[in-house]
């Protein structure tokens, strides 16, 4: 188990070495540097922006020195602010992000896996479909076009609810509520076909053959064991939220990570852009990791199978 | 004992052994894909996305022709116009057709989707075939550099690449678009193909041909392809859907096609700007055709996940 | 001898696309109270059908019951309600499963699992329950048992699990345990182990057993009396000494023929019946070994023999039974 641990740990650290690797070389395969766009910079001013920016020295130089600065947790600075760094906004933003996010995750799991468990107890009949279509929906419906959606026809005309901004528990609602659809949707999913297989298990039958109740059975015995895969897909599950972020942001003006992020993107602003990819990237596989050892403890089987390793 | 009945002697001399058949199989044989193709027409969903998707797949062609306007075509005198009887899904800021821009977008829109659910295809058949069929080494080597690319955020990749290959000022950004997309999401294909290889490299009918001669490459097409077939058509159906989506994101996050060339997700974040004063219909109009087009493909992919399973054969 | 059990012309069938299955096409059967009653035949006889639908397990749709009675303790169990039924089951009638090693949930301690019936039943206490959950692994033969009621099924060899299986079933001292081949996926060591378990507990119990399998051996050393089911039809019943010394339907000869037995010689092959049994989707309107039968006559292709009596416990459903078939053979009929 241990082994096991140490292993996925030092998988864990090498992606995200790959990701600060790939994502440095990228921004700095970009033609020119962000300084030439301004082009009548005179000449001084520039070289002394080179020289702030370090863009002068050698790339190997300039790829180490980023390298100990993000061991450090130094995200690097902003190109067009000049009051924050990226830690700076991340500080401002990732709270903000990480609210709606955790808020969408809970809609998700308290909903998800009741509608797919509720499909598939009736299978064929109309709780089925009814919940399966709006799975479908779900998953086919972008989060940005649910944002819209919700801002049009129910923020417009519930007055409680704003159109956008950031401050009271009301702001956060509708956004959290479009972010959650997808996942939602993906959980729904998977919950009714492993409940499907879950419930064609010997156990299930042994488990009825004791003459214990309908509802026991169902939530005892199928229900318990038809969660373990929901858990499995978790961090595709974070994954999903924090992208629908960039965008649920933009649409309800919410100054999270994700609105930076795409303001950023629009600035071409590289230190920002790299620094927010990274620290996204290490939110995404410290999550991955921890769904991973979450999904150990509350299966019993995994945990004698890496053992006996 | 059995008075009742008045059998003939006759009746009770051996019966001919011809008459008698110890293998007979009383049911109909049903061959895999025409029984595949019966079960997809049962299914009412999976019929209506099949529908859904050839009708938009003609009308990304000839939907632009239909009411005399050109995709780039503006006109300032009409703008914002709501949808009437010669704009029929209205016009857009700068006065142009949207019914005409939506078939346009549409193109571009399942262009990227089949393109990139094709590169997936191609490379994930390709590096999954082969870290199945070789050592046991290269192949976890190989298992080793797929879970790593794959454990990178999707839309991340997607957007850093579009990022920085779209500021180069190529125009389009299209087949840049397609290469950001392809660049992560073909892994879960290749551990899909690998698995399927793994599972049919030990079965007895492989050994078998193996025995006879045949060499890997013979494997590999005569058995391997034609059994993993059924699983990679439902995975290439459900990668298209998913490429549309990440297309979509990327051009409402700005990061798409350039105007005057559009695709649905571009239009929807034209439209955005509609929204607060009063044009709705700007990008409502995009997301419904967006949530069809990804509906039809998902229920078609679901339909044919469950057509395939044997298991669900009634 | 009082009757716990009585199978009365009972008919299952399942509704699939193409049209319905009857699995069970009336068969009668009863079980004596502390009688074991082995069912006997090939896989696809309906003899598990049976047995779950004793239980009143089956899939319901697509199974349904088209006929018949099924009678425990002098009441009809397919009149009863499904709260009704959850009081028989696990507490009047249990069963065990042919795969131990799929039959226990995963997840669950194995002392959580035999508890939920006693607590059901017996409304015990849970440390009462769990005393009695040890006191049944002991008597089951699992070391240990204290400890082993916190650990999970995949702690468990096979034949340990289908004790605990055992243990699970015999929680609240049933009047009758309804075993689907209970040995079949065990080896063959661990098969005579839990035989013999299960021999010893239906004599400490006092309970009755029906006995679902295909494996003759077990039949002989097991079992009081036989039935021996060919597509959803019972072709033989009888005591056990008489099928074994005086089979009567050629079905049941051929099975007994297929045993494999150490005298014979290592050249002799085995015996094995060509074919395959019906579809019953469209079951044969005479007899249903007639496509396989070595001994088929003209009679059999559209008339269904009846069961015939051949002592008060011994029946048969073969038209070879008519006096006229040994008249006709005799006059020099014979396959070959």
């Amino acid at each position: 188990m241990k082994k096991y641990l140490l292993k996925r740990l030092v998988m864990a650290v090498v992606t995200i070495w790959a990701i600060i690797t790939i994502t440095f070389l990228l921004m700095h395969s970009v033609p020119g540097n962000p300084f030439r766009a301004e082009n009548k910079m005179p000449k001084v001013v520039y070289e002394n922006l080179l020289k702030k920016y370090g863009l002068d020295r050698p790339l190997s130089e300039q790829y180490f020195i980023y390298l100990g600065k993000i061991v450090r947790g130094d995200f690097g600075d902003s190109m067009k602010s000049r009051v924050e760094t990226v830690n700076d906004m991340i500080e401002r933003g990732f709270p903000v992000s990480a609210h709606i996010g955790l808020q969408a995750l809970i809609i998700a799991l308290c909903f998800g896996p009741a509608l797919g468990a509720v499909a598939a107890l009736n299978q064929n009949k109309w709780p089925d479909y009814f919940s399966m279509i709006l799975a479908i929906l779900g998953i086919s419906v972008p989060s940005f076009i649910m944002g819209t959606v919700f801002i049009q026809f129910i923020a417009r005309n519930v007055s409680w609810l704003p159109i956008g901004g950031w401050g009271e528990f009301r702001h956060s609602l509708l956004p959290s509520l479009a972010l959650a659809f997808l996942p939602m949707a993906q959980i729904a999913r998977l919950m009714r076909s492993s409940m499907l297989e879950v419930l064609n298990q010997d156990y299930i039958k042994t488990a009825k053959s004791k003459g214990i109740s309908k509802a026991t059975v169902v939530l005892r015995h199928a229900v318990r064991n038809a969660i373990l895969p929901v858990v499995s897909i978790l961090g595709t599950v974070a994954s999903n939220l924090l992208v629908g972020s960039f965008v649920i942001e933009k649409i309800f003006g919410i100054p999270g990570l994700g609105m930076f992020f795409v303001m950023s993107i629009s600035n071409r602003d590289y230190p920002l852009i790299m620094g927010t990819t990274i620290f996204y990237a290490i939110v995404l596989i410290t999550l991955l990791l921890l769904v991973d050892l979450a999904y150990m403890m509350i299966d019993p089987r995994i945990k004698l199978t890496k053992e006996g390793r | 004992m059995k008075a009742e009945y008045n059998f003939s002697p006759d009746l009770f001399t051996v019966a001919a052994k011809e008459d008698r058949n110890k293998e007979k199989i009383h049911r109909p044989s049903i061959r895999y894909w025409p029984d595949v193709w019966r079960r997809l027409k049962m299914n009412h969903l999976a019929m209506t996305g099949l529908g859904l998707i050839i009708l938009f797949s003609i009308l990304a062609f000839v939907g632009t022709e239909i009411n005399g306007f050109k995709y780039f075509e503006q006109n300032y005198e009409l703008i914002n116009v709501h949808p009437d009887s010669v704009h029929w899904f209205g016009t857009d800021e700068l006065g142009r057709d949207l019914f005409t821009r939506v078939w346009y977008g549409t193109r571009y829109s399942l262009f990227i989707g089949v393109m990139a659910a094709f590169i997936d295809f191609a490379i994930g058949v390709l590096y999954g075939g082969i870290a199945g069929v070789t050592s046991r080494r290269i192949d976890s080597v190989m298992m080793r550099i797929a879970e790593v690319i794959y454990s990178i955020p999707y839309l991340l990749v997607v957007i850093l690449i579009s990022v920085v290959f779209s500021s180069a000022g190529q125009g389009s950004s299209l087949f840049v678009m397609i290469f950001a997309m392809t660049l992560t999401s073909w892994v879960p294909m290749a551990i899909l193909v690998r698995g399927q290889v793994l599972q049919l490299k030990e079965s007895e009918y492989a050994l078998a041909s193996e025995s006879l001669g045949a060499d890997k490459s013979w494997i590999l097409r005569k058995h391997i392809i034609p059994n993993t077939l059924g699983p990679i058509l439902v995975n290439v159906t459900l990668s298209i859907p998913r490429a549309i989506f990440a297309e979509a994101t990327l051009s409402f996050l700005g990061l798409g096609i350039q105007a005057p060339r559009s695709s649905l997700g571009a239009l929807a974040n034209d439209g955005l700007a509609g929204l607060p004063v009063g044009n709705a219909y700007q990008i409502l109009i995009p997301a419904i055709f967006i949530s069809l087009t990804m509906f039809a493909f998902n229920v078609l992919g679901d339909g044919l996940r469950d057509a395939l399973d044997p298991r669900l054969r009634k | 001898m009082e009757n716990v059990l009585e199978v009365r012309d009972l008919k299952i069938s399942f509704q699939t696309f193409f049209g319905e299955v009857e699995a069970v096409r009336g068969i009668s059967f009863n079980v004596g109270k502390k009688e074991t009653v082995a069912i006997v035949g090939e896989s696809g006889c309906g003899k598990s059908v049976t047995a779950s639908g004793i239980m009143q397990l089956l899939p319901m749709p697509p199974a349904f019951f088209k006929g018949g009675e099924i009678i425990f303790n002098g009441e009809n169990l397919l009149k009863k309600s499904e709260k009704e039924m959850q009081g028989i089951r696990g507490n009047k009638i249990s069963m065990v499963f042919q795969d131990p090693m799929t039959s226990l949930n995963p997840t669950m301690k194995i002392g959580k699992q035999i508890v939920e019936g006693l607590v059901k039943h017996h409304k015990m206490s849970r440390d009462q329950a769990e005393n009695k959950a040890i006191e049944m692994l002991k008597l089951v033969a699992v070391p240990q048992p204290e400890k082993r009621i916190n650990q999970y099924p995949h702690e468990f060899s096979g034949g340990m699990r289908q004790r605990v299986m055992i243990a699970l079933a015999m929680a609240c001292n049933p009047q009758l345990l309804i075993a689907d081949e209970p040995t079949t996926a065990l080896d063959v060591t661990v098969q005579a182990q839990i035989l013999e378990l299960m021999k010893k507990l239906q004599d400490q119990l006092e309970m009755s057993i029906i006995l679902i399998t295909h494996d003759l051996g077990i039949v002989a050393d097991m079992s009081d009396r036989v039935v021996v089911m060919y597509a959803g039809q019972i072709v033989e019943t009888g005591l056990t000494d008489e099928i074994f010394a005086n089979p009567k339907h050629p079905y049941t000869r051929k099975l007994l023929a297929s045993v494999p037995r150490l005298d014979m010689s290592k050249d002799e092959p085995l015996y094995s019946i060509d074919g395959t049994p019906p579809d019953l989707y469209i079951p044969p309107k005479g007899c249903s070994f007639y496509d396989r039968c070595t001994e088929a006559m003209k009679v059999c292709k559209e008339h269904l023999p009846e069961l015939d009596e051949h002592s008060a416990t011994h029946l048969s459903r073969c038209w070879l039974n008519h006096p006229m078939a040994n008249k006709a053979n005799s006059m020099g009929g014979g396959e070959k």
